[in-house]
């Protein structure tokens, strides 16, 4: 090997490690930023920065939060859209990518274009609104739930990977007497829970941090997901009724609401970024087994 | 011998027969599973394309989208005419076009970086750290936007520290674009890499050792061995990103505005939002999205055209 050119790889790869460090720098401290000055006093917080004395630090953004009546139901209405979200993008999407990945279903192609696209061309907000609207469903949990149920990326990925399955596996069970049915359910199900598992991941953390359908097709705020309870709290400055009392002066109210923006970006982010880790690998088959179109 | 070739040809006939028997009843089952998602599409999809007719009508909710009457071109007219659009237009594009040239190439350069790593555990958990932006919601992005800039945030009190005074980060037009920018690298470059970290990773080592053998540096075995096998991927997300140049997304730019960076902030989908929902103007709003749908599918079809010619006849479709 060229000595010169490996004592000068070696010098890159050295740099390569500084700023791939810098890189995992940059992500890391904002959120510890966040994470720690959720425990503190947000007067301290402004006038001595951020402080590692844990015995200063309080849990007093948390119960504010936790004790809270609209932070707690949102945190519950997202579980329930998150999780009904999941299961209907597996009965939908899984089920049709399956569908369209076996030869024998006549128009398949005529199918899979018609969903594709909707991926480049749609109606747009107005007419999706008017819609919804006329179907009865503003201010019902189906707004949330139908109208971006369909995901055509999912019935893609779906597909590319039935079709992956061997075929001589169905055409034994169909020598064997079994109804199509029970292929489906009996053999290409049981192999494919890992895509499905990918795909419901992807819609519920979809769903999770959406809040965009909630705000335009809900008024009734007991229906609010969690990032629309965030929404007030972070972006428009509100503090959710109940949360503070209603007496307190000026610099109090200041105060508070500060401090639960904090405790309120550490609640709604943990369940994710706790689960994350875990499920890293479905996460990246995801990426990867879409990509192969 | 007749009665031989009668039996094959009475066989035959019987495979064929359970053959079709086969082929109609998976089409039922077939069918089922493809009704949900199918039915769904017509509905959800579909019936809003005819809906956005109404962007030719003058729309009446009490006519409905059939009889309310048809005006033309009138509110693409008014939109055209609209002392907003050129401010609409040029932010929606230059804050796409720059966001794109901007975040098309940290992953790549990310991923490179990435695949220089040999040690498996010290790779795999800098991919974790850098994969977590992604599963933050985009609220909590933008708020930690206004918690991290604001005139007593932080960041601003290093830049009091230096320069005396505060930059009003979220209330100045100027800062807008690069704030929006800059923040998606963070929150997304690191998830975009995924696919490249697992394209160099399929690199065959013998290909990079044979070439260190013949005197290549680290450079030279970037530029000869990792980008080709990149390249066909760099070209399939360069389309599909440029393609979505005018559906630049509605969530993000919504939850960082503020009354005072509007000049640079407002862009066609706020815009259709704002008028359509919240003024009720909906034929005008449906004019303006259409406007942009149609905008977009032509940079899709142009971009995907061009690419091929670059990529040696390789584009997305």
């Amino acid at each position: 090997m060229n000595l010169a050119s490996s004592r000068m790889d070696r010098f890159i790869i050295g740099i390569n490690y500084i700023l791939l460090t810098f890189c995992v720098l940059i992500i890391i401290v904002p959120l510890i930023y966040i994470v720690i000055a959720s425990f503190m006093d947000p007067i301290a917080l402004l006038n001595k920065g951020i402080s590692f004395n844990v015995s200063s630090w309080s849990l007093e953004g948390y119960r504010k939060i936790l004790g809270n009546e609209a932070m707690t139901r949102g945190f519950i209405n997202s579980v329930f859209y998150s999780v009904s979200f999941s299961i209907l993008t597996i009965i939908v999407s899984v089920f049709a990518g399956y569908a369209l990945s076996v030869n024998e279903l006549k128009g398949r192609n005529l199918f899979m274009t018609m969903f594709i696209v909707t991926m480049f061309f749609g109606g747009g907000l107005i007419p999706t609104y008017l819609l919804v609207k006329n179907l009865g469903m503003l201010d019902t949990v189906w707004a949330i739930l139908l109208p971006g149920i369909v995901n055509v990326w999912d019935i893609i990925l779906a597909r590319t990977f039935f079709k992956g399955i061997p075929n001589e596996l169905k055409e034994a069970a169909n020598v064997d007497g079994a109804s199509d049915a029970t292929i489906f359910f009996r053999i290409v199900l049981p192999l494919s829970k890992p895509i499905i598992f990918v795909i419901a991941l992807y819609a519920f953390v979809g769903q999770w941090n959406s809040y965009f359908d909630a705000m335009i097709y809900l008024d009734n705020a007991k229906l609010y997901p969690l990032q629309l309870v965030l929404r007030s709290i972070l972006i428009q400055n509100q503090t959710m009724p109940g949360m503070i009392g209603d007496q307190l002066a000026m610099a109090e109210l200041k105060r508070l609401s500060e401090m639960i923006k904090y405790s309120s970006i550490v609640i709604s982010s943990l369940p994710l970024l706790i689960m994350y880790p875990f499920f890293q690998k479905y996460f990246e088959k995801g990426v990867l087994v879409g990509s192969l179109k | 011998m007749d009665g031989v070739g009668q039996k094959i040809k009475a066989r035959k006939g019987e495979t064929a027969h359970r053959k079709t028997l086969k082929k109609r009843h998976n089409h039922y089952f077939l069918y089922a599973l493809l009704a949900p998602a199918l039915i769904l599409t017509i509905i959800f999809k579909y019936v809003p394309m005819y809906g956005a007719v109404i962007a030719f009508k003058d729309f009446s909710p009490l006519k409905g989208i059939m009889r309310s009457d048809w005006v033309g071109f009138k509110y693409f007219e008014k939109f055209l005419n609209s002392p907003n659009f050129t401010d609409i237009f040029t932010n929606t594009i230059s804050l796409s076009l720059f966001g794109l040239i901007c975040s098309f190439p940290i992953p790549i350069i990310l991923a490179l970086m990435l695949n220089q790593v040999r040690q498996a555990k010290i790779k795999k958990n800098v991919q974790l750290i850098l994969y977590a932006p992604n599963f933050i919601s985009v609220v909590v992005i933008v708020g930690m936007l206004f918690i991290f800039l604001s005139p007593v945030g932080p960041i601003n009190q290093l830049v009091s520290a230096i320069f005396g005074q505060p930059l009003m980060f979220m209330s100045e037009p100027g800062y807008f674009r690069s704030i929006y920018i800059l923040s998606g690298i963070w929150q997304g470059a690191g998830w975009s890499s995924i696919i490249y970290v697992a394209a160099l990773a399929g690199v065959d080592p013998e290909l990079h050792n044979a070439a260190s053998l013949d005197g290549a540096n680290i450079f030279q075995r970037i530029l000869h061995i990792d980008l080709p096998t990149i390249r066909p991927i760099m070209a399939i997300v360069f389309i599909l990103a440029a393609g979505g140049i005018m559906s630049i997304g509605f969530e993000k730019a919504y939850l960082m505005q503020t009354s005072m960076n509007l000049p640079s902030s407002e862009i066609i989908s706020t815009y259709v939002y704002k008028v359509g929902l919240q003024a009720g103007d909906y034929s005008y709003s449906a004019a303006v999205g259409l406007f942009n749908s149609v905008i977009n599918v032509f940079l899709l079809v142009a971009v995907n055209f061009v690419v091929k010619k670059l990529n040696e006849g390789e584009g997305l479709y």
